[in-house]
């Protein structure tokens, strides 16, 4: 019975210490992402290339002031920044790494990772609702409605792969992939259903996540150059720090579903060695990107940003659902 | 035409955009009645940085008054300097060297590309793409140093003198121009593939702020602004002075009056304004930089003088009222932005909060020199 | 050519003074301040404009219009203060996008006790900008103006700096 316990603590533990390191340096990856990308060095004073950088930065933010504005509903300004990493943490538990490497798993782990991920949105609308500044709440709403309307289509091409898959196990939906990278989700030809759509699934699942995440060219929430911060605006010291890490967990969270549903999770591309490694570069991979299109591409409106979700990709993702259950249905 | 804001019912808020705002570069405030994130109405309150340049040319000679003309507009301050040293000259009869011309207009062209390459950076980071601001100001940073060199400073250039200049170029800044025609011209290249045909900002500005030639004329918008409307308006075109009647370049006009129009005015005037400085360096003639005889004191003869230029943002006029003294009896700084900016009151009206930001960043606002 | 069509037009503003429009007047002398009134040709190469326009302020409103028609934009709208006579004096500049190269100077003076003159808004609503820096400057009031707060000085000022009798 204790050991149980013990095993639900490490996992925990684990967890935070692996989503609060990823966040930390996914920062410094994302700054010396864009330093190569505009041809500059990026951090170099903390440590060789700048790799003291994140515990620094921690060390700033935690010895701040944190600033609680006048005015502003105090008990929900509070927790709201906690409410927005506490979910990516709670999530990472029942992601598996690998075959052994999981936390916790769960037979209904996507559920529960989408449950959880619904409420960074709401962190984001108590931050910016309860921060009285205007820039806040524009913020704030743009993120609900940019959430609720990339929720959808995500779920629909999601439920795509898990009537594939059979399962709303993540290790399960993992080993219906393995095998070799041909027998991932994201080719047409899966399991003799020959169902061409799948790679605009996975587009789809992708865009999705980074809007999600509210990664540039989706970051609405805090389009600095509108909204001066968006939700964070009003937030200093860890308060700050909280919303930062947050975001960047939710990357690592899109990566990791991402490389589970479609890339077939930690199984090799050419069916030797499958491990953790594996997983580890697919989600690293899938993260480049994400820092690569932020410093490439410019920021959409609001409304082109709903139109592409509304117009384009949830017709898409639903037409594909019909079309992997008629196919699963025949075959 | 900014009205009085009269408080509408319930359904619209004010949003203070300003005077601290990432997106109005400098201190501009836009008080903007919003129905949701759709602008109802917007009143631009400018005067944060006012200098009062004006009174101050009133208490200082005409000389002591030259390094003022680089406070206005900090990114393309030699073309100001031009305008000024013009009207002086014209006014005063003062005779300028050939080479004199030529370096200035070298130098006030490179300083319009630098000035619009910091434009296309700011622009691109309005529009939410921050790495081409830091490309920008890598090739930016090339013509600092090569003005530096020559100018002795690299933002607020006190060069042109009263018939001359202050200091000649050498063989150095010849070549190192040379070069960097060349690299500019391939870092066009690449903006032009990474930036302007990007789907995402293709749409975020095609049709975005549109500014009809009718509403050009009643606001006297001139410059990139007008010529996106389909106005072929340059000063140095239609008013030439110096010597850029001996050179061959294009105006580049689009008639689409959006904001991408303006943006391909600017872009494209770059690369004019590479063509200006290769004939320029071409055509160099030899000999002195400043005038043989000069007047030791500059007195104006009574009467009042304006003389226009072609600045980065527009046609900057300069209006000299003399009694016959040392210092001028009144010195009017027409700046282009002042007028550019005024139409966007009238223009932002039912924008998105995002379009109005982007159409705001088309207009290449430099706010000290719109409020001298 | 626009300058003579235009010149035609603003002299028609002048039926009794048919002298001054005749007078090839070089304006050498702006300080000495008869309140003359007219349509005077200017040396381009020297002044930098083209037409003089001095008109009293209640002929300013109908010129405008005539130049707005004409396709004229505005530049600016300053003010200068002739203290010795006791007037300020509106100046009001326009241009021409197209090759027709003619800029047009219109002044107007005011008694700088009193000083009131006709809003342009009306016509140019770009000069609203240039009016209320007038009026800051100078303190002319431009009378119909919708919204004549101070724009560059701040919004309590009661002080018009570049009066000449302005002491800071």
């Amino acid at each position: 019975m204790s050991l149980t316990l013990i095993n639900v603590l490490a996992a925990v533990i684990i967890a935070i210490a692996f989503v609060a390191a990823n966040a930390a340096y996914l920062v410094w990856a994302e700054r010396k992402g864009a330093g190569f990308i505009q041809r500059r060095p990026g951090p170099t004073e903390n440590g060789p290339w700048g790799l003291l950088q994140p515990p620094v930065d921690g060390i700033k933010l935690m010895t701040k002031q944190l600033l609680i504005p006048g005015g502003v509903d105090k008990i929900i300004f509070v927790i709201a920044p906690v409410l927005a990493m506490f979910p990516s943490i709670v999530s990472f538990v029942t992601i598996p790494f690998s075959d052994t490497i999981v936390a916790h798993n769960i037979n209904i782990g996507l559920l529960m990772i989408f449950v959880f991920g619904s409420m960074s949105a709401m962190a984001i609308l108590m931050g910016g609702w309860s921060s009285r500044n205007k820039y806040s709440m524009i913020s704030s709403v743009r993120a609900v409605s940019q959430a609720v309307a990339y929720e959808i289509p995500m779920l629909i091409t999601a439920i795509t792969v898990v009537m594939i898959a059979g399962s709303l196990d993540l290790m399960e939906i993992v080993h219906k992939q393995s095998g070799g990278f041909w027998h991932w989700n994201i080719w047409p030809f899966q399991k003799g259903l020959f169902n061409i759509l799948m790679p605009a699934s996975f587009l789809i699942f992708f865009i999705c996540s980074l809007a999600e995440t509210n990664r540039a060219p989706f970051d609405l929430g805090e389009a600095e150059s509108e909204l001066v911060a968006g939700y964070h605006t009003e937030y200093s010291s860890m308060g700050f720090g909280l919303f930062f890490m947050g975001e960047y967990a939710n990357i690592v969270i899109g990566a990791c579903l991402t490389t589970i549903l479609f890339l077939g999770g930690w199984d090799c591309p050419f069916g030797l060695f499958p491990g953790v490694w594996w997983f580890i570069v697919k989600i690293y991979i899938l993260i480049f990107t994400f820092i690569w299109i932020r410093w490439t591409f410019p920021r959409t409106t609001i409304y082109s940003l709903l139109n592409l979700s509304w117009k384009v990709l949830i017709p898409i993702s639903l037409f594909n659902l019909l079309l992997t259950a008629g196919l699963l249905k025949v075959f | 035409m900014s009205e009085p804001i009269v408080l509408q019912p319930d359904e619209t808020f004010i949003l203070n955009v300003g005077p601290q705002h990432p997106a109005t570069h400098g201190v501009l405030r836009v008080k903007m009645t919003m129905d949701g994130e759709y602008i109802y109405n917007a009143e631009t309150v400018i005067g944060y940085i006012h200098r009062m340049h004006e009174k101050m040319a009133e208490n200082r000679t005409y000389p002591q008054y030259l390094p003022n003309l680089s406070r206005l507009d900090y990114l393309s301050a030699m073309a100001y300097c031009h305008g000024y040293v013009l009207a002086v000259e014209k006014a005063a009869a003062v005779e300028v060297p050939e080479r004199a011309e030529y370096i200035r207009a070298i130098t006030v062209e490179m300083n319009r590309i630098s000035s619009h390459l910091v434009w296309f950076g700011a622009f691109v980071m309005d529009l939410g793409g921050f790495s081409p601001l830091m490309y920008a100001f890598d090739d930016r940073e090339q013509i600092l140093d090569l003005l530096e060199a020559v100018t002795g400073s690299r933002l607020t250039y006190c060069y042109f003198r009263f018939g001359g200049l202050y200091n000649d170029v050498d063989d150095d800044f010849i070549e190192g121009t040379r070069r960097f025609v060349k690299r500019m011209r391939k870092s066009l290249k690449m903006y032009h593939k990474l930036v302007t045909t990007n789907v995402i900002l293709m749409k975020r500005l095609m049709g975005i702020g549109p500014v009809s030639a009718e509403m050009c004329q009643r606001y006297g918008a001139t410059g990139p602004v007008a010529r996106g409307s389909g106005i072929n308006y340059d000063v140095r075109r239609n008013e030439p002075y110096s010597v850029y009647p001996e050179f061959d370049f294009d105006i580049p006009v689009y008639n689409e009056g959006d904001s991408y129009a303006r943006y391909k005015v600017r872009m494209e005037e770059m690369e004019q304004s590479l063509r200006i400085i290769e004939q320029g360096l071409d055509k160099l003639p030899d000999g002195p930089i400043n005038p043989e005889k000069k007047p030791k004191t500059i007195k104006l003869p009574p009467g009042d003088y304006y003389t226009a230029v072609e600045a980065g943002r527009g046609s900057f006029g300069i209006r000299i009222v003399s009694n016959g003294d040392k210092s001028p009896y009144r010195l009017k700084l027409r700046s282009p932005t002042y007028s550019n900016m005024h139409l966007f009151d009238e223009a932002c009206r039912g924008m998105l909060i995002a379009d109005a930001l982007a159409f705001m960043g088309s207009l290449d606002l430099v706010i000290p020199e719109m409020d001298r | 050519m626009i300058i003579e069509t235009v010149k035609d037009k603003l002299r028609g503003l002048f039926p009794t003074a048919a002298k001054p429009a005749v007078a090839e007047h070089e304006a050498e002398k702006p300080e000495a301040a008869e309140a003359e009134i007219g349509v005077f040709d200017c040396n381009y190469a020297k002044r930098g404009y083209h037409l003089d326009v001095r008109l009293s302020p209640e002929q300013l409103l109908t010129a405008v219009g005539i130049l707005f028609d004409h396709g004229f934009f505005i530049e600016s709208i300053t003010g200068v203060d002739w203290i010795k006579d006791g007037q300020l004096e509106a100046t009001y500049d326009f241009c021409r996008y197209d090759f027709d190269l003619c800029r047009i100077v219109v002044r107007t003076r005011t008694p700088r006790a009193n000083p009131i003159l006709p809003t342009i808004t009306g016509i140019y609503s770009g000069a609203s900008w240039h009016e209320r820096e007038t009026h800051d400057f100078f303190g002319i009031v431009f009378e119909g103006h919708p919204h004549l707060i101070p724009l560059l000085l701040p919004e309590d000022a009661d002080f018009h700096p570049l009066l000449k009798d302005f002491k800071a």
